[in-house]
């Protein structure tokens, strides 16, 4: 048995330990707003947290994991109003929207270590994730947007 | 939707697919199906349903109807604005509903750039009508003149005397009175509209996006369901020959490995065949399909390779078989001419890719099927199941997720059809999910196209002759085996070539299909609109002139543009040329704004150019200007598109805009990156290492106009897409010289 915890929340894992995590979130644990797109870790759909890194759960095996705290989607935060989700929101960057938990995910693990990030930053953090619908300019406009609010609830 | 008719509670609950069924059997519907409270625990004297896309309950809530599907064009939001506009509905007090597959609403084929285009109208209409009964019940009861009230808020107004009455008030006294005849309906006038045109209206799903609580197709969850993952045949055609059912029962969590039929072409939207491995989970379900050690018989498919397949197109071209536009003698024309402009162009083989590959979850019980599916096509979905499983199709409910992204792939329902047949003959609920593997080598591919173009220059500089030869193979094939000739797909962009000029040719050779051939966002406007824009910049460079003002001297003078003068059958989007016109004044006004928007003609750094295409598709009008540069090392960036559209009266401006941001970046792929070939009849590429989407890095800025119309509203998903790669083009011919006639752009080294 392996023990995950995901937002914070302790769940109790007796599937295949080679599972990756995505699959296991997915389908084992109903955690169903991390997306697959590829499973070999190219498109970023499956992008979490791991002890506040971004990973893709689709490569990812559980066995890896276990101990470490993971974040999805869900857990970014409790009332949907990280500034990512705020600036999301507020720019209408979703078209689809399928792929875009994985980008909050990668977007949201950039402005944690990098308060603000040019867009030079942006784009080496974020060319991991594909958009098919094409939403990278406002996806661009949306984390310059997500560092202006963070930091006006810092500064507040 | 031709006309309105009035319904019972209970039917307009059966058909949004929230039916007591689903309860009883204890389904998990998908958040986005959840019954709104104004469906929800009331009786008939307390709801108000004037038509299949409106419901009013007395809980003062305003349910709308979305019958088609949501991929990302935004239709879930601009639906509901034009309902709630008309009925003058508080967008705080609206649920929206996403419609059952139903013949009742008119076609819910999302495809072809048509939800808006097809439904403005009656969805106005819908609007109207309910809000003109709910009018008259208000003044019924004021004994007033129905002319001295109107609707606001939810709520109905009488102006003179500051009286108010809700809604939801009203309705069981405006379920009492008559539906108005069609032509009774008062709309409202443009300058009173308070959603549509404006650009302010927060997307309905936006919310459940970010925080991850939408339900795609691949989240579909029921009570004790399972996961299959399909082995389908490598080469169109195959047919299972063994596999190792034991090896795959051997990994732990794979429940059962089913056989499904083999498939005999032509394919239409029936399953490929091949073999399911069910599993209690999508991990084991994949090992399980690694482990059947699958083993085909040969299909005569299997000499399908992409280098000779090509080379057979560029020979076909030289040998039309059909010739579908015709006007003068372009044979004696070219023979005339003082110079002869010739060239060739070539796009490869191409798949939709959308982020969320196919995936659909059936449950068969008590003779019905209950189907969750990121359908394009809940009614052609509906009809398959029907045909192939023998269950009538009233018994087979299609609940329409919202879709991790369409581009035509989802309009076709092989995929809900596998999930039918599996739950029917499992007798459990089984939900079919493709890989990406899956996707890209089983699709229904975008025709790879060889065209030969000719242009005749005569002695004054003027283009006196256009010859425009294609072969690339049908559509047809995937409905008709064996169908080797272009039809329906002539219309778009190849024989609708809207240039001034005397002698025209345009002719189709035979293309045979080894693969299933299907649509993709814009379709063979892509190939089309590639040689024509390309072409038309050569002709440029041919008579000296600057590429716009050569692009509006070959569009000429303003017409409105008969095609059938010129022997071809132009089939103009299923719409009337009355209605729609192809109207060369339109095609100037946005190569206008968008040169205007990017300072045409301006001096550009070193190394940078700018290039321009226009195209009309879908009844809407695109001109995008493009501005490219090259390195030191060769390589090119793409800084800025000016996109400029005229798609007529725009209902969503925001999602035009972001539509066409969007068709930008699907259009810079396909021009730099992504290519399929084939060798023996197997997709070669399989994920997106092989097959390449542009990402972030990649994006330009893209800034959209919109031209201010009231022509009636045209496409707006599809009709950026085809000027896009043209203009790429023509920026980095006229950056660097070079000229290049073969996408992706990426096998001549320049990204």
């Amino acid at each position: 048995m392996i023990t995950l915890n995901i937002n914070g929340k302790e769940h109790e894992f007796n599937d295949d330990g080679n599972m990756p995590l995505l699959w296991a979130l997915r389908d084992v644990l109903k955690y169903t707003g991390t997306k697959y797109g590829c499973g070999k870790g190219l498109c970023g759909a499956c992008t979490v947290h791991v002890d506040g890194q971004a990973i893709r759960s689709c490569v990812t095996p559980v066995l890896a994991i276990a101990k470490q705290k993971i974040t999805t989607v869900e857990g970014l935060s409790e009332a949907g109003d990280h500034p990512v989700q705020q600036a999301w929101q507020d720019l209408n960057v979703p078209q689809c929207g399928y792929c875009q938990p994985g980008q909050m995910m990668s977007a949201a693990a950039l402005l944690k270590r990098n308060a603000k990030p040019n867009d030079e930053d942006i784009e080496l953090a974020m060319s991991g994730n594909i958009c098919r619908c094409g939403t990278y300019q406002r996806i661009k406009q949306a984390i310059h947007l997500a560092a202006d609010l963070a930091t006006e609830v810092k500064g507040s | 939707m031709k006309h309105i008719e009035n319904v019972s509670r209970r039917s307009f609950l059966k058909k949004l697919g929230i039916s007591s069924t689903a309860l009883v059997l204890g389904v998990q519907l998908p958040a986005m199906l959840t019954i709104p409270k104004a469906l929800a625990g009331v009786n008939a004297t307390d709801t108000f349903s004037p038509s299949v896309y409106v419901q009013i309950g007395a809980d003062n809530i305003v349910s709308i109807v979305v019958h088609r599907s949501e991929m990302g064009q935004g239709i879930r939001t601009s639906i509901p604005m034009i309902v709630a506009d008309e009925l003058g509905a508080d967008w705080q007090q609206i649920a929206v509903v996403q419609g059952l597959g139903d013949k009742k609403y008119g076609s819910q084929n999302t495809d072809g750039s048509r939800s808006v285009r097809r439904f403005y109208q009656p969805l106005r209409e819908a609007g109207a009508m309910a809000r003109m009964m709910l009018q008259q019940a208000a003044a019924n009861q004021w004994q007033v003149d129905v002319s001295e009230t109107s609707a606001i808020n939810n709520t109905i107004v009488h102006e003179k005397s500051g009286r108010t009455l809700s809604f939801g008030s009203l309705v069981s006294a405006a379920s009492t009175l008559a539906l108005p005849e069609q032509s009774a309906l008062i709309l409202k006038a443009k300058k009173d509209f308070n959603f549509i045109g404006k650009s302010d209206v927060a997307l309905v799903d936006g919310e459940k996006i970010v925080t991850g609580t939408a339900t795609y197709g691949f989240d579909v969850e029921l009570a004790d369901m399972q996961y299959a993952v399909i082995a389908r045949p490598p080469v169109l055609g195959s047919k299972v020959k063994s596999f190792d059912a034991e090896a795959a029962k051997a990994i732990v969590g794979v429940i059962d490995v089913v056989q499904l039929p083999d498939l005999e072409e032509p394919a239409v939207f029936k399953p490929l065949g091949g073999v399911a491995v069910i599993a209690k989970n999508t991990w084991a379900a994949i090992k399980g399909r690694e482990a059947l050690a699958m083993q085909w018989h040969e299909s005569e498919h299997k000499n399908y390779n992409t280098e000779q397949y090509k080379q057979a197109l560029a020979k076909s071209c030289d040998n039309p078989a059909k010739v579908l536009r015709s006007k003068g003698d372009t044979v004696k024309a070219l023979a005339d001419a003082k110079k002869v402009i010739k060239a060739s162009y070539y796009v490869p083989e191409l798949i939709h890719v959308p982020m969320e590959p196919p995936a659909a979850t059936a449950h068969y019980h008590d003779g019905t099927f209950d189907i969750w599916a990121c359908s394009q096509t809940p009614q052609s979905a509906q009809a398959t199941v029907a045909q192939i499983t023998g269950v009538a199709p009233e018994k087979v409910n299609i609940n329409v997720t919202l879709l991790g992204g369409g581009f035509g792939r989802k309009s076709k329902p092989d995929f809900v059809v596998e999930a039918a047949i599996l739950s029917k003959q499992l007798n459990v609920p089984i939900k079919v999910l493709w890989t990406r593997e899956d996707e890209i080598q089983n699709g229904y591919y975008h025709a790879v196209s060889y065209q030969k173009l000719a242009a005749g220059i005569d002695e004054n500089g003027n283009v006196s002759a256009w010859q425009h030869h294609v072969a690339e193979p049908p559509i047809g094939s995937t409905f008709s085996k064996g169908a080797d000739l272009i039809t329906s797909e002539a219309n778009l962009g190849l024989i609708d070539m809207p240039f001034d000029i005397a002698h025209v040719s345009c002719a189709v050779g035979k293309a045979p299909a080894h693969t299933r051939i299907g649509w993709m966002r814009s379709v063979t406007n892509i190939n089309h609109a590639f040689a024509i824009g390309s072409f038309a910049d050569e002709l440029a460079q041919a008579k000296g002139l600057d590429s716009k003002d050569n692009l509006l001297a070959l569009i000429g003078a303003d017409r409105k543009i008969d095609f059938s003068t010129e022997q071809a059958e132009y089939g103009n989007y299923g719409e009337t040329l009355e209605k729609f016109p192809v109207d060369t004044a339109r095609m100037k006004v946005v190569i206008e704004k968008a040169s205007a928007m990017a300072k045409w003609g301006r001096k550009l750094p070193k190394g940078h150019g700018l290039g321009i295409a226009m195209h009309r598709s879908f009844v809407s009008y695109v001109a995008c200007v493009v501005e490219v540069s090259e390195n030191s090392n060769g390589k090119i960036k793409v800084h800025d598109v000016w996109m400029a559209v005229d798609c007529g009266l725009a209902v969503n401006p925001e999602r035009i805009r972001s539509q066409m941001e969007g068709a930008a970046i699907f259009a810079l792929s396909y021009t730099f990156y992504s290519e399929l070939t084939a060798k023996n009849g197997v997709i070669e590429q399989n994920n997106f290492d092989g097959y390449q989407i542009a990402r972030l890095s990649d994006a330009p800025t893209t800034h959209v106009e919109i031209i201010d119309s009231d022509a009636p509203p045209g496409g707006v998903g599809e009709p950026g897409v085809p000027p896009i790669a043209p203009a790429i083009c023509n920026a980095i011919f006229n950056a660097t010289g070079k000229r290049y006639r073969e996408l992706p752009l990426k096998k001549y080294g320049i990204v």
